[in-house]
């Protein structure tokens, strides 16, 4: 398993590496160029950063020097964002988005869990309807739809919850609710189709068989056999959930990351661009990593190591 | 050997589909006596597997029992409460099933999973019901059974599985073992290992065992007793002996007569002509009789009743009321009955 680890790592900062390459070349492809705002900046801001960057070097060098930077830990400065280094940029704004994030997905996924296990048990019957009319509403409703929904009904009519602003837990319930509709309604639909299925499964039958009353059925064979295609929509969807809260962001004005994203890439940032990008992929490369280490984990079939025969 | 432990009467099930109501069981009434095997043959679609999960209640949701007694230890099993139903699978009622390579839980190891029924009847401690989970997996004939308990299903070869699917049921000391096709999934040679094991199991724990198959050769290793089925009706019932060697229901002959035995070298199999009957809208008299070359007009119009052969055999046709016409057996059928009756001659002597 270690061994296994070691050598997923080393693909990890592969793919990274690959990832910031391609991003470099496209990047440098973008129409404009930073010194758009150059009117705003100083001479000798220019001067530095040319000279940091070098920009009148060929591309091919510069993209060496990016390289040779970013392996020493150093992302560069933001252009826009008062100069700020893009880590301590990404560091003092991800902290909201990541909150969120993590919020509305373990929301999101726990109740999509139960509400589509309790459709797929109650198949057919009112129950069943009511969720997936749930689901559809979920899914086909646009986050920023909800988020302004829930921020004036509940924020700004009945003041259960602030209605923006960044102070403490009770400002994250709002944009967490508009977060987790997605995931919810979709896990929801997933998780019925699947226990639909393991629940006409020959070994749920054997276990009715071996006298295991209905909600042992459920808890001790259907579940997790349930959550194995599961799992595989979960990590990818978590990141887009971290990543890509922007809109819902500037609604509830949420100091997040979102914001900074799009900025950069209207201004031609090149370091924030880069910066976010690889903090990105970073994420999806060990969301990935984690999904198969949890796949082994729930999944038997697929395990790694010792034992497993197939 | 006369002590009756479950006793079905009068049983009829009704499936709703979309077509219609079919009416997949007809009026089946059987006895299990303690320690016997009793099988129930028949094609497919003909009832077999209805009729053993009504026993134990484990159908699909569009059936339901009509009319009917189950009787197991003086409770009729059809009266009671799912909660109470729960309490007899897998402790006094198991059931294999027919596919293993579909019936464990991928994610669970298989000692957990025989250990299973032990936990969920009785207070036994995990530590102890692991413990009796490798005895019996020992017993079934899983080599290295203490190492192999942490394995998981995907692990084991089908005859493995189906010898774990064995040890879940048994573990419990169970009355009555239900075998719903256990050996169709397998190979000949697993299958002939598969039914030694059964035999085996069954004179250590003394168990009942109902054991259902469209295969005649199968039946012939394992039961005590048959009964026919066709069309959701028990059509011929009696010792297998009788079955096998004076069947008198021209279903019955038909049934052997598909069979290949070893005298039939270059000859070609008969297969029954045309198809099982419709449930939905059953036949007013015997369900056989458009299939069948013996048929009378009678059997367009009536049921027939189980006319008695001896007292342990019994036939619903009516070529064995008194006022039918002779008919005699297909050549094969007699040939079968003449060799029966030197066999015995020679035991005899």
């Amino acid at each position: 398993m270690t061994k296994y680890i070691l050598k997923r790592l080393f693909y990890l900062v592969l793919t990274l590496l690959i990832i910031a390459s391609i991003t470099f070349f496209m990047m440098k492809g973008l129409p404009g160029t930073p010194y758009t705002n150059q009117n705003k900046m100083s001479p000798t801001q220019l001067a530095a950063l040319n000279q940091k960057y070098g920009f009148n070097k060929p591309l091919f060098e510069q993209y060496l020097m990016y390289m040779n930077n970013l392996v020493h830990g150093d992302l560069g400065t933001s252009f826009q964002f008062n100069n700020e280094p893009v880590t301590q940029l990404i560091g003092d704004h991800i902290g909201p988005s990541m909150q969120l994030g993590l919020q509305a997905m373990i929301l999101g996924s726990l109740l999509g869990i139960v509400f589509g296990s309790i459709a797929a048990i109650k198949k057919n019957t009112w129950i069943d309807s009511l969720t997936t009319i749930v689901s559809i509403l979920g899914l086909s409703i646009p986050s920023f739809v909800l988020a302004v929904l829930l921020q004036y009904y509940l924020g700004y009519k009945l003041h259960w919850f602030p209605v923006a602003l960044w102070h403490g837990f009770s400002s994250s319930i709002l944009p967490t609710l508009a977060l987790a509709a997605f995931p919810l309604a979709s896990i929801a639909r997933y998780m019925r189709t699947e226990m639909v299925d393991v629940l006409n499964s020959d070994y749920i039958e054997l276990a009715k068989a071996k006298g295991d009353a209905s909600w042992q059925v459920i808890v001790k064979h259907a579940l997790r056999n349930s959550l194995i295609p599961i799992i595989t929509v979960v990590g990818p969807m978590a990141v887009t959930i971290m990543t890509g809260s922007m809109v819902v962001e500037s609604i509830f004005s949420i100091p997040g990351i979102g914001d900074q994203f799009v900025q950069s890439i209207l201004t031609n940032d090149y370091p924030t661009i880069m910066g976010l990008t690889l903090f990105y992929s970073f994420l999806m490369v060990v969301v990935i990593l984690i999904v198969d280490i949890l796949y082994g984990i729930i999944d038997p079939r697929i395990r790694l190591g010792k034992g497993g025969k197939a | 050997m006369s002590d009756k432990v479950l006793e079905v009467k009068d049983l009829e099930v009704d499936f709703s589909t979309l077509n219609g109501t079919v009416h997949a069981i007809r009026d089946v009434s059987f006895d299990l006596n303690k320690g016997e095997t009793l099988a129930l043959v028949g094609e497919s679609g003909s009832g077999k597997s209805v009729t053993v999960r009504s026993v134990i209640q484990l159908y699909a949701k569009n059936a339901k029992v009509t009319n009917g007694e189950i009787t197991f230890h003086g409770k009729n099993l059809l009266e009671l409460s799912p909660k109470e139903m729960d309490k007899i699978r897998g402790k006094d009622i198991s059931m294999i099933f027919q596919d293993p390579m579909t019936s464990l839980d991928p994610t669970m190891t298989i000692g957990k999973q025989v250990a299973e029924p032990l936990l969920v009847h009785h207070d036994t401690s995990e530590k102890e019901a692991m413990k009796r989970a490798q005895e019996v997996l020992k017993l079934v004939g899983i080599p290295n059974a203490k190492e192999r308990m942490h394995n998981y299903p995907h692990q084991f070869s089908g005859g493995q599985r189906q010898r774990i699917v064995i040890a879940m049921a048994i573990i419990d000391n169970p009355e009555i073992l239900i075998a719903d096709e256990p050996t169709t999934a397998l190979d000949v040679t697993v299958q002939a290992q598969i039914i030694s094991l059964l035999k085996d199991l069954q004179k250590k724990i003394g168990t009942s065992i109902i054991f259902i198959t469209h295969d005649l050769g199968v039946v012939a290793g394992i039961a005590d007793r048959v009964a026919v089925m066709y069309a959701g009706k028990i059509i011929e019932y009696g010792t297998t002996d009788e079955i096998y060697y004076d069947p008198k229901h021209p279903y019955t002959w038909g049934l052997l007569d598909s069979m290949p035995t070893l005298g039939l070298e270059g000859k070609r199999l008969k297969a029954i002509p045309g198809t099982p009957a419709n449930l939905i809208d059953p036949p007013k008299g015997d369900a056989f009789a458009p299939r069948s070359e013996y048929a009378m007009k009678i059997d367009e119009r009536l049921q027939p009743p189980f006319f008695k052969v001896t007292d342990t055999h019994y036939a619903a046709t009516w070529l064995l009321d008194p006022k039918a016409p002779k008919v005699t057996p297909p050549a094969s059928i007699q040939e079968r009955y003449n060799q029966y009756q030197k066999l015995r001659g020679e035991n005899d002597g």
